[in-house]
């Protein structure tokens, strides 16, 4: 990718070194102590609008121990070492009840990044299509 | 109604002539305020020598039912209910006898809901500020603070998108957004314009923006505008892997018109389109309604407020504003920076915020917010920071105005010296290491110069930015501030 970081910067901390497990833990426990339960997500189809990465279990409602979300967090990244992983937070207070918080901690070596595809229609108008070029492969074998 | 020794009754009160306005009914001390009634909160100058009492009960009634002599013809209606009441007249803190401005009063007005068509901002201001503010009897008047029953509040749409939804579709969570406008504002051609617009969303911003008065001029037509800009929007987030928006402005001439290039930038695929306050409530209004029909997030610029809302005797409050924007249904409204190059006091901003953003919000008069109010489910507003704002005050931006805000750099990435996509990797990486710090519990607004130092040792742009514009601030004094410090007590 050429952008400046030549990575997908979706999340919270993309502009930032990859995050340590300590730093992890301190964005945890800050979720946690707003009342927010702690997801992880997993995806080999980093497209803009793929909202619906892979849920690596259901969003721990009960879970409220840093290690062991962050044991989680570990578990998905030794199953899946070649896929983006994010962390996301989940609200449900009234008014909200929506994310909260979501950041990547894995990513794979190597971001082929996307093409952009120009339909040309009527006139001068242009219909566009982002379209990841990893995505040419099946799910699984992407990265 | 309840018995007022003020108000004279039955024939002596519909004698033809000229009566106090305190006698027609509009002064009632002892009103007891229902929940469906709708209050406003004026200050008042009365001309030297005026009874204040009588002052509100004038304004009171030329916004309701009163003209200037008796009618008889009142009695044909329900007039006690329909008469708008002066319930509450306060001397203002820190005027009058003593000081160095003229006496003020704050005074209290509730209106039966019945006087209000449904889901009309246009009906609600010609009853509040059509005729009173030209009134010889007040020297000057200034509309403070609104009440909106919760059962007026459910016939207005609201924010088209909402904060919450914006989010969602954008997939950006957990942090303020940031944008830019283009510079220079004025004379770019289109595909310069472009130009700016794929440099600062490539570079990290995630949003770009069309200025107030960018429209459809010689230099630079509409639809021009709108084709370059969405190749650069979309371009950019191919190259990030991120959704992108650039706010385009369909603000023209006539709602036609307006619903032609909304529609275009619809059939572009742009997620977000730009209207200007100067539009009107009504087009306003419209615009809201076509944005939640399709998809749309709509960006509101308040261009004019300030001839209104800045001086404090007289004009109107931007927290009522605030209020009409949100019933009226956008989702970005230009809300004040407190660092930045405009006027805004940090307790009346945080009025204004709390404004857009609260479910509830709880009457403080600190924050210049004199109604509790509560807003019925309707969406949030995402207010905008936007002039003379730059990374080197991340960290009081951040403390000031939270999560829930659109920062907007136009300057501050435009004019950096490696460059625009440099100047948007200086925001995005300040911003970030904000974040972060502030969730880890640091203590930003001490720690924040030293977090930025320390991220500018790995970040080159981030160093240039500090460097460039480390010692520009905008310390003038506001002229709008709280008539209340926060110790104060009140009869409330």
């Amino acid at each position: 990718m050429t952008n400046p970081n030549g990575i997908v910067t979706q999340g919270q901390f993309s502009f930032l070194p990859a995050l340590t497990d300590a730093q992890i833990t301190a964005q945890i426990k800050y979720a946690l102590g707003k009342g927010w339960a702690l997801s992880v997500e997993y995806t080999d189809d980093p497209h803009p609008r793929n909202t619906y990465w892979e849920m690596f279990g259901a969003p721990m409602f009960d879970l409220k121990d840093p290690a062991g979300i962050l044991m989680e967090i570990n578990n998905c990244r030794k199953t899946f070492p070649h896929h983006y992983i994010r962390v996301m937070a989940f609200s449900s207070v009234r008014g909200v009840e929506s994310p909260t918080m979501s950041y990547i901690v894995n990513r794979p070596k190597h971001e082929p990044g996307f093409g952009l595809v120009r339909q040309e229609t009527d006139g001068r108008n242009i219909r566009y299509t982002i379209h990841a070029y990893a995505t040419d492969k099946p799910e699984g074998e992407r990265y | 109604m309840s018995s007022n020794e003020t108000m004279q009754e039955g024939k002596e009160r519909y004698k033809a002539g000229v009566l106090p306005y305190k006698k027609m009914g509009y002064w009632q001390p002892d009103y007891q305020v229902k929940d469906t009634d709708l209050l406003a909160m004026f200050r008042i100058t009365p001309q030297p020598g005026s009874d204040p009492e009588e002052v509100a009960a004038a304004v009171a009634g030329e916004s309701s039912t009163a003209t200037w002599t008796v009618v008889w013809t009142d009695r044909l209606t329900a007039c006690e209910l329909y008469r708008a009441k002066a319930y509450r007249v306060d001397p203002v803190p820190n005027t009058g006898e003593g000081t160095k401005t003229e006496a003020q009063y704050f005074a209290y007005i509730a209106y039966e809901l019945d006087l209000f068509e449904g889901g009309s901002i246009a009906n609600l201001t010609a009853s509040i500020i059509g005729n009173v503010f030209g009134m010889k009897a007040v020297k000057a008047l200034r509309l403070e603070d609104m009440r909106i029953p919760v059962a007026y509040l459910k016939t207005f749409q609201g924010p088209a998108t909402g904060v919450i939804v914006e989010r969602e579709r954008l997939d950006k969570f957990g942090r303020p957004l940031l944008g830019a406008t283009t510079k220079p504002k004025l004379g770019l051609s289109g595909r310069n314009y472009g130009r700016v617009v794929y440099e600062g969303l490539k570079g990290g911003l995630d949003f770009m923006k069309d200025d107030e008065n960018i429209n459809s001029q010689a230099f630079m037509h509409w639809r021009d505008r709108f084709l370059y800009c969405m190749d650069a929007v979309n371009k950019a987030s191919a190259a990030t892997g991120e959704v992108k928006g650039h706010y385009l402005n369909v603000t023209a001439g006539t709602m036609e018109e307006m619903y032609r290039r909304a529609e275009f930038a619809k059939e572009l695929g742009s997620v977000i389109i730009m209207i200007d306050l100067v539009i009107g409530y009504t087009a306003i209004q419209s615009m809201a309604l076509w944005a939640r029909q399709n998809d749309m997030i709509l960006h509101l610029h308040r261009a004019g407020n300030s001839t209104y809302s800045r001086q404090k005797n007289h004009g109107m409050n931007f927290r009522v504003i605030c209020k009409w924007m949100r019933m009226a249904g956008v989702d970005h409204i230009h809300a004040g920076t407190v660092v930045g190059k405009l006027e805004g006091d940090p307790a009346m901003i945080k009025g204004f915020y709390d404004t857009l953003l609260d479910d509830h919000t709880p009457q403080n008069l600190a924050h210049g917010l004199f109604f509790e109010q509560d807003w019925a489910s309707l969406n949030k507003c995402m207010p905008v920071a936007s002039g003379g704002i730059h990374a080197g005050q991340m960290h009081q931006l951040l403390t000031y105005l939270g999560d829930d805000v659109v920062l907007q750099f136009g300057g501050g990435t435009i004019g950096h010296p490696q460059g625009i996509q440099a100047g948007a990797v200086a925001n995005r990486v300040a911003l970030e290491a904000m974040v972060l710090a502030r969730n880890e519990g640091r203590d930003i607004w001490n720690e924040g110069p030293q977090i930025l130092q320390d991220a500018a040792k790995w970040c080159g742009p981030l160093r240039a930015a500090i460097d460039t514009w480390k010692d520009i601030s905008f310390n003038y004094e506001s002229t709008d501030t709280a008539d209340f410090v926060p110790t104060a007590t009140t009869s409330f």
